[in-house]
């Protein structure tokens, strides 16, 4: 993975930087000596490794913005980072540039249940933000698996979803507000407690930039009353592809599920083995579907799913009968990805998504990609949006294998792409996909966007590195290429 | 004015390529339904894309559908309906607003206004159902982002900058959208005789319950009489969707949580009722001309987005406006009498700093000297010029019709 080369002027200046921001902070925001660095030398993607210059943890909008503006007169770079859970390096620090840590910044600001909003602060995590409201028999929908230690303002940065985004959707469609810094140091508010913010929608962009565009500092989310009752039923199937089947004639059926989640064989083993929650191991594959609502309603449903799943060969179906045993079908898929840890010494996630109908012949290709890379899959799908975690056992000891787990796991990214899907369904593009990116855009795709990023940040100094594969000078990308005779350059505002 | 029309997305890029050559800006328009809404635009050739039609992909287990931006929504609503399935955002239709002809606005159109209706809610906007687009930007150069999957955060999300930006960055060839299944019942409680404030605390109480309302109105009585409902009362409607006996079981739990429903409207009264309140249709014409002409309207209209325990306080704070409250309050609809700004600062100030308000429909001249859409602080003004030139260096598309001289 090729990072940009640190600038040897701005690593010569650790020490008097740090001075400079000690009195733009509290001193003990500031994080310099050798050792302290080295907590922050990676995220989720433990692969890539690399202490940050320095790492600042500010405890106010007003010392996230002067830091900034500070790091923009100076040219030095910035790295926003929550909890560092992404799984594709966005939050990996790069030598010469600050990791601006958001953990201080973790208060709730507002409960406002008639309106059906909270406001926080980034550096609250997505659980706490149900916790707050949960009393008043409130929820925050979007539950990313790592929901307990994740931050909202990493999931705004990441677009963030769990298995609840089939039918509540993703960060994006929970956000009303947002205030976010630039990195010249402006406050910029969008939106608030109301719908559709008017003009254009930076909210939208904002979500999912990966920390390229601006730093959020505060974040006003919508809040549901918790559905009356939440049932969810387990079902086997011989084959992964049948699942596959039964969730495509569920969806067409006209029924939406709060959740649809799907283990293949390996997965179901590795969980079962890890939580002892009753998976069957005679099956090739298990589909939970949890449905909310009206108990009528559940029920209802119920038997129309058993029909279905029926008519796609299903060799078993239980229904949970107490809110335990939900759980307990539960426990084994969200501990799928650390119960594939114990039966292997290394193991990489891949997150891809595909239109569902293809799955079974995605999983054909990826099951001869495994025996030509001579490593082994576990899959683990939000099955409802056609949305693959593959899982690729290895053994980073071993030489060399760490690099073709990485081939192999861009095999399938790029397999994802060729069928209609895309490189990230959710953990972004990091560093990780960043190389794989003209896989879906072709190079006016990425000049659109990459302009976009020079609108908010011309001088690249926000989380550089990360998504584009490599950042063109903003000056470059505003030139007008007109084919019909040439054109002098526009009277383009300087900023 | 001359108007090209193109007939395909190659077309389209030659004809912003020439127009770039040639400086020559475009009023971008799909059928013209809402030529009448935002500024003028300063352009003295149109491009219509209303030779771009037709669905391009539909499959229906996988909740996906393209089109060609010129495809009228009335196609689109006819083939999502053979397979039981809809647009879940609602996209309104205003033509009635305009006095344009009903059933031809374009996709496009709708995407590029980010409209939705009373089940924005639930649901949300255009821009939370739109997955990707085809486009060609203001340098003329085609790009495309999204894709057809509903899970994807791979790049920067453009299909949300698309969305309500009017045709000012650039020009979608083609949309891709997610669908869903159109509920097999639907039910609308009404409370009769409540007054803004009580409805929006009932209507509050309903979205805070765990009983689905996936439409929350308040009509006063005129209004609702328009629409021929309320027997001569204002009305609270509560709107319930999907399995029948799920219905059933909602309505009567939100029926002992809040007392006081005095009638029900069911299946077909019921859409008939929603489709009403998104088109604006108690407000569309104006009961004191006697045949309003729709170019010169004898009142403003205003769509007013606030928190939604605000929209009571906004109707009370403009006595003179005729009002009814959508979204659970959240949107206020308001016809004030038509003035040189159209009402502008009446509405603002009344307001006040949160939410936004856009003049939905006035007289060119107003629409002309006054914001149409919310004015934005500073640092926000120079980002979205700094975002427009990005897309369209040259100014070149619907110039003037978000904000003046850009
Ligand atoms: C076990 C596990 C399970 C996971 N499951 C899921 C899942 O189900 N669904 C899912 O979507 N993801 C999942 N993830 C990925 C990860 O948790 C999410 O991407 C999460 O949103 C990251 O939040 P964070 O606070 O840890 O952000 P970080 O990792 O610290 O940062 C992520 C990115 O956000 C930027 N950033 C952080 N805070 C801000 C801010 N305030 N302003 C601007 N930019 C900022 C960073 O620069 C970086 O690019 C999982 C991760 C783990 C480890
Ligand atoms: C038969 C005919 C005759 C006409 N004659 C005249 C005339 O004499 N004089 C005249 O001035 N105009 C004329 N026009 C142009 C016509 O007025 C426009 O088609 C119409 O006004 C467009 O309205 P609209 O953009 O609000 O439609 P909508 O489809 O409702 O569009 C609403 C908004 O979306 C934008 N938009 C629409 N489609 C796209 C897209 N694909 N990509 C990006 N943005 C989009 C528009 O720019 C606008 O901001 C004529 C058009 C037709 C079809």
């Amino acid at each position: 993975m090729k990072m940009p080369t640190p600038d040897a002027a701005i690593v010569a200046r650790r020490r008097e930087i740090a001075d400079h921001l000690q009195r733009l902070l509290a001193p003990e925001s500031v994080i310099a000596s050798d050792e302290e660095r080295r907590v922050y030398e990676s995220d989720g993607l433990t692969a890539y490794r690399q202490p940050p210059l320095i790492a600042v943890l500010p405890s106010s909008t007003a010392e996230v913005s002067a830091v900034l503006a500070y790091c923009q007169v100076e040219g030095i770079k910035i790295v926003p980072r929550g909890a560092g859970t992404s799984l594709s390096g966005g939050a990996l620090p790069l030598a010469d540039a600050i990791t601006l840590g958001l953990g201080k910044l973790n208060r709730v600001l507002e409960i406002d249940l008639p309106n059906r909003t909270v406001t926080v602060q980034p550096g609250v995590t997505n659980l706490g933000i149900t916790r707050a409201v949960e009393h008043a028999g409130f929820y925050y929908a979007p539950d990313p698996s790592s929901q307990i230690a994740c931050t909202i303002g990493g999931n705004i940065a990441e677009n963030s979803g769990g298995v609840h985004c089939l039918k509540y959707g993703l960060t994006t469609n929970n956000v009303l507000g947002l205030e976010f810094v630039l990195m010249n140091g402006e406050v910029v508010r969008l939106g608030g407690k109301h719908l559709d913010a008017g003009g254009y929608d930076l909210m939208g962009v904002l979500t999912g930039s990966e920390g390229l565009l601006g730093v959020v500092t505060e974040v006003t989310v919508r809040v549901l009353p918790k559905p009356s009752h939440l049932k969810a039923m387990m079902i086997g199937f011989p084959t992964s592809e049948q699942a596959g089947e039964c969730v495509a004639r569920v969806i067409a059926g006209g029924i939406i599920p709060a959740g649809m989640e799907m283990m293949d064989k390996p997965a179901i083993h590795a969980a079962e083995a890890f939580v002892h929650v009753g998976y069957p191991l005679d099956v090739g594959a298990l589909l939970i579907i949890e449905l909310d609502g009206p108990e009528c309603e559940i029920d209802a449903y119920m038997v129309r799913i058993e029909a279905i799943a029926g008519e796609c060969s299903a060799v078993s179906c239980r229904v949970s009968r107490s809110e335990a045993e939900r759980l307990g079908f539960w426990a084994g898929r969200k501990a799928a990805f650390p119960a594939v840890g114990r039966i292997s010494p290394d193991y990489y996630c891949m997150d891809g998504t595909i239109p569902r109908r293809r799955l079974a012949e995605v999983l054909a290709r990826m099951e001869a990609l495994s025996a030509q890379y001579g490593l082994k899959v576990a899959n683990v799908f939000h099955a409802g949006d056609g949305n693959l975690h593959p899982l690729i056992l290895y053994d980073a000891n071993q030489p060399g294998e760490l690099e073709r787990c990485e081939e192999f796991g861009a095999e399938i990214l790029k397999l994802c792409v060729e069928v209609g899907g895309v490189l990230t369904g959710e953990h972004g593009v990091g560093v990780e996909k960043r190389d794989l990116m003209p896989a879906m855009f072709d190079e006016h795709d990425l000049d659109h966007q990459m302009r976009l990023k020079c609108a908010f940040d011309p001088d690249h100094l926000l989380n550089p590195g990360k998504v584009f594969p490599q950042l063109r000078r903003c000056a470059e990308l505003g030139r007008m290429h007109v084919h019909h005779g040439e054109l002098p350059f526009p009277d383009l505002e300087r900023f | 004015m001359n108007v090209l029309r193109p007939d395909s997305a190659a077309a389209v890029e030659e004809a912003i390529a020439t127009a770039a050559a040639e400086r020559t800006p475009l009023e971008i328009t799909g059928a013209g339904t809402k030529r009448g809404w935002g500024r003028p635009v300063e352009a003295a050739q149109g491009l219509s894309l209303a030779g771009l039609r037709g669905i391009t992909l539909y499959e229906a287990e996988e909740l996906v559908l393209s089109a060609r931006a010129g495809t009228t929504l009335a196609e689109i609503e006819l083939s999502l309906a053979q397979k039981g399935q809809q647009l879940a955002f609602e996209p309104p239709d205003w033509a009635g607003l305009y006095g344009a002809a009903p059933g031809t606005q374009t996709i496009g159109g709708i995407i590029a206004c980010n409209l939705a209706g009373p089940r924005r809610l639930t649901a949300g906007a255009a821009r939370d159902h739109l997955l990707g687009f085809h486009a060609v930007s203001g340098r003329g150069e085609p790009f495309k982002s999204g894709g057809r999957v509903v899970k994807n955060v791979t790049g920067f999300d453009l299909s949300k900058l698309m969305a309500g930006s009017f045709g000012t960055l650039a020009v979608m060839t083609e949309v891709t959208l997610k669908v869903l299944p159109r509920p097999e019942t639907a039910a609308t409680l009404l409370l009769l005789g409540q007054d803004a404030a009580t409805a929006v605390g009932s209507m509050a109480a309903a979205l805070g319950s765990s009983n689905e309302v996936s439409g929350a109105a308040w009509l006063p009585a005129t209004l609702a009489g328009r629409l021929g409902i309320g027997e001569g009362a204002a009305v609270t409607a509560l709107r319930f969707e999907g399995l029948a006996e799920s219905v059933a079981y909602r309505v009567a739990a939100l029926g002992s949580l809040i007392p006081g429903a005095a009638a029900r409207l069911e299946g077909v009264a019921s859409d008939a009722f929603w489709r009403a309140v998104g088109n604006a249709d108690p407000l569309a014409s104006d009961p004191l001309a006697s045949d309003p002409p729709a170019s010169d309207p004898a009142r403003d209209l205003w769509r007013v987005s606030v928190a939604p325990l605000d929209g009571a306080r906004l109707i009370a704070a403009l006595p003179e406006a005729e009002a009814y409250l959508d979204w659970a309050g959240g949107l206020v609809w308001l016809a004030l009498p038509a003035s040189t700004d159209g009402g502008a600062a009446r509405v603002r100030q009344a307001k006040g700093q949160a939410g936004h308000a856009t003049l939905v429909r006035a007289g060119a001249e107003a629409r002309a000297r006054t914001q149409v859409f919310e004015p934005e602080p500073p640092a926000l003004t120079a980002l979205s010029r700094r975002i427009k030139a990005s897309f369209d260096p040259l100014g070149l598309l619907n110039p003037g019709r978000m904000v003046e001289g850009r």
